[in-house]
């Protein structure tokens, strides 16, 4: 099962400058809501900035995390 | 290589203005994703047709492979995919989806969207010939 360090870890592996706020919706450990910021989302689309985080996870979007509530900033400050 | 599946679902994104892809029908949401979204289309007073993922599986993954978004709900316009919950409620609460609908929001219309589905017109609803 997923916690919510494995989820921030692992956007802030794959996006490079991310910082990810991860929290558990329903304590089961497969709801998740992030807040991910990064200086590329600067770049992209609100669409492209969330088809961007769930690229991390792949087909464990629907799998193993059945959740993942998103919202999504450009990094403010360089 | 055909894949009447994914025609299909195709077929149905070109062929309205505004559709929506959800766990179960807008009356009787399974999921309470999908059920936020018919409530921001709903207190809107948008017309919608609506999809259920849920009788075969197959409808999602190609949905999905259609859309590059792997998650449920998934609202079109005009062909293009506009988001999930979290954008579309996002966009409800900025009142930018009101003018994507072509919609005039409500003057009372709250900060934040509704929770729960609200009693309005009907909206249209797409018959499910893809659970074969």
């Amino acid at each position: 099962m997923p916690s919510t360090d494995d989820l921030k870890q692992r956007i802030e592996e794959a996006i490079p400058g991310a910082q990810a706020d991860v929290t558990d919706l329903t304590g089961t450990g497969d709801h998740f809501r992030a807040t991910v910021v990064a200086p590329e989302f600067a770049e992209l689309s609100r669409i492209e900035q969330h088809r961007r985080v769930y690229a991390v996870f792949g087909a464990d979007i629907g799998g193993p995390i059945h959740a993942l509530s998103l919202v999504t900033k450009a990094d403010q400050t360089p | 290589m055909s894949n009447p599946i994914r025609d299909e679902i195709q077929n149905a994104i070109d062929s309205h203005d505004v559709i929506l892809f959800m766990k179960g029908v807008p009356e009787r949401p399974m999921c309470g994703f999908s059920a936020r979204t018919v409530a921001a289309l709903d207190s809107l007073g948008a017309s919608y047709a609506a999809v259920d993922i849920l009788p075969d599986p197959r409808i999602r993954q190609e949905l999905s492979a259609i859309s590059q978004w792997p998650t449920i709900p998934q609202l079109f316009v005009k062909g293009e995919l506009v988001g999930g919950c979290d954008i579309v409620t996002e966009m409800y609460e900025s009142g930018e989806l009101a003018s994507t609908l072509g919609v005039s929001a409500p003057a009372d219309a709250p900060d934040e969207a509704p929770a729960a589905a609200e009693p309005g017109a009907p909206p249209l609803q797409v018959h499910n010939n893809l659970a074969n």
